[in-house]
């Protein structure tokens, strides 16, 4: 519930400004571009140097259990992730498509933003064959600095307990 | 097809036929002599009933199972089938219940599955209802044995299934104690959906010659090689099994030597806290993987503790649940611990994500190959207990078990 809590923290009755809503619509637009076009290198540079990105579904969340499929707590830790899935992981190619629907946003703690939306991902084999792979929402937290957006957080959360055979390229 | 006109190779437990994969008379034939039979099957935790009056559901293979604590905190397991129309009794995966009323037509149960009532029984207003010498009871939904060891809750249809730890065997019911030593936390669970028929996935479990051969990660981190200290032990049966290897590293160069995929990058972890871990047991096993026939597995990895159940969804589709804990008395330090080694596991696992996959990969290479079988000799062809896990002795083993249930 920790995408809950910190969003809820700090949200008040002001709305967040339109400038920042473009950079969190931005944001969103440029991370699943880069996982949708394999450009996982770039992938943690979209996350700040000591962030938390985890996979979760809505059951462990509703029941209040705190267990995640991906879970990181650095940049470095994403790094490790994509080191791991270019040189040791074994899985057949294949890529996502990422729609996204509008995000919902709130101020947060520490002037930073709030902001939940929802994903649908298909999962396109090398062999052609095409499946719904997940849907979900994204909790974010993201912070804004210096002209830069970047995720202090990012929880995703999995409407389905199931996942189909491997989860390997990030959600 | 009948089963008993396929032949089980002449040369026996080193053969593995690929028609044990793909038959479809078979797979329901295995419902009923194994998973309906004498076979023990694992329901979930005792944790997941945390109170009196709670119940969840579960599976005996194909069969939808639910599972309850009833007000004196004894733990049953029945069909989750109404008596009267067949309809699933319990459809939610877990809730609290002080009786199990069917939505269907409002039949309801006790705690333990018995038919206590039966609506509008004697009609309304005297005209309508159920002959008095109906005993619609007689076909309620099927009660099982069960037996909780160490926080595990087991249960069987079968009438002849030994008790649990008979059929476990004394090294078995040893290292489950190992490793349920104290009363247990959920940190939570998934599910993931195998592309491979059941067995693919059970004979991966058992497959130790496999493990860093596959998985990369775990070779270049030596967390587990072949040439690490560690053993593979067999029940006497065949059944189940124990895989397990020493945390301590070993500076050989076995792999490199002999130029495996998996030994060839130099690579390492820019956040090396993922594989921080303690020793919790004192007794310096980082791995021990323990499987139980048919579809059972529990899993030390470190300080990453699962139950992984395995239930046959269709011929060719496994579903793989995954329930993650830890101890009840686990500070936040501990249980950061172990949420952040849950990333060796489950479906996106450094060292697990693979072996889903690979039970598709022999599923679909298999498909023009019914008269062909597959070579299980490492180790040779017993399947008795031995120091080396370059063996597949636990996979022989199994078929052992498998032959034995389907008096095949």
């Amino acid at each position: 519930m920790t995408g809950y809590r910190v969003m809820d923290g700090g949200a008040g009755p002001q709305a967040v400004g339109i400038e920042s809503q473009l950079k969190v619509q931005d944001l969103n637009a440029r991370y699943v571009e880069t996982i949708d076009e394999g450009r996982f290198e770039d992938w943690p540079d979209l996350f700040m140097e000591h962030c938390k990105y985890r996979i979760t579904t809505a059951e462990n969340v509703e029941q209040g259990l705190p267990l995640s499929i991906i879970y990181a707590t650095s940049r470095a830790m994403l790094r490790d992730r994509v080191k791991a899935l270019r040189e040791a992981n074994v899985y057949e190619a294949q890529r996502y498509r990422h729609v996204l629907g509008p995000s919902r946003l709130e101020p947060a703690e520490g002037g930073s933003v709030g902001a939940r939306t929802n994903f649908m991902v298909a999962r396109v084999m090398h062999t052609g064959d095409t499946a719904l792979f997940a849907t979900g929402r994204y909790l974010d937290r993201v912070v804004l600095a210096g002209g830069a957006a970047l995720f202090a957080e990012k929880t995703v959360i999995l409407d389905s307990r199931q996942i189909d055979t491997l989860l390997a390229i990030p959600l | 097809m009948n089963i008993h006109e396929r032949s089980w190779p002449t040369e026996g437990l080193t053969r593995i036929p690929y028609w044990i994969y793909a038959d479809r008379e078979l797979y329901a034939e295995e419902q009923a002599r194994i998973f309906r039979g004498d076979a023990w099957t694992f329901l979930c935790l005792e944790a997941e009933l945390p109170r009196p009056e709670t119940f969840r559901t579960s599976n005996l293979g194909d069969m939808p199972v639910v599972v309850t604590r009833d007000r004196d905190g004894k733990i049953h397991a029945f069909e989750n089938r109404c008596a009267h129309r067949g309809s699933l009794l319990c459809l939610k995966q877990r809730g609290e219940a002080r009786e199990i009323v069917c939505v269907y037509h409002n039949w309801t149960y006790d705690l333990a599955g018995k038919l206590t009532g039966v609506a509008f029984r004697r009609g309304v207003g005297g005209k309508g209802g159920m002959p008095a010498d109906c005993k619609p009871d007689q076909h309620g939904p099927r009660q099982l044995r069960v037996e909780v060891l160490a926080g595990l809750v087991f249960a069987t249809a079968g009438q002849k299934a030994p008790p649990i730890e008979q059929y476990l065997g004394p090294e078995i019911v040893t290292k489950i104690r190992r490793v349920m030593k104290a009363p247990v936390k959920l940190l939570g669970g998934y599910s993931q959906i195998l592309p491979g028929n059941w067995k693919l996935y059970m004979e991966n479990v058992k497959d130790s010659y496999h493990a860093s051969l596959l998985h990369m990660f775990f070779t270049t981190f030596r967390l587990n090689r072949l040439s690490q200290r560690g053993g593979l032990v067999v029940s006497e049966d065949g059944g189940n099994h124990i895989s397990y290897s020493m945390s301590a590293d070993v500076a050989g160069k076995e792999y490199e030597q002999a130029g495996m995929r998996t030994a060839q990058s130099g690579y390492s972890l820019e956040a090396p806290e993922l594989l921080q871990n303690v020793d919790e047991f004192g007794d310096g096993v980082g791995i021990q993987i323990l499987s139980v026939f048919p579809g059972f597995v529990l899993q030390q990895i470190r300080n990453s503790l699962a139950v992984r159940r395995v239930v046959p969804r269709s011929l060719e589709r496994t579903e793989l649940v995954w329930t993650c804990f830890g101890y009840a008395d686990d500070d936040d330090a501990m249980t950061e611990l172990r949420l952040r080694q849950a990333n060796l596991i489950g479906p996106s696992g450094f060292i697990s994500m693979e072996d889903g996959a690979a039970t598709g990969f022999v599923q679909r290479g298999i498909r023009g190959a019914d008269d062909e079988e597959s070579v299980v000799e490492m180790g040779g062809s017993g399947t008795s207990s031995e120091e080396s896990r370059v063996s597949e002795a636990a996979v022989r083993g199994f078929w052992k078990a498998y032959r034995r249930h389907m008096d095949m």
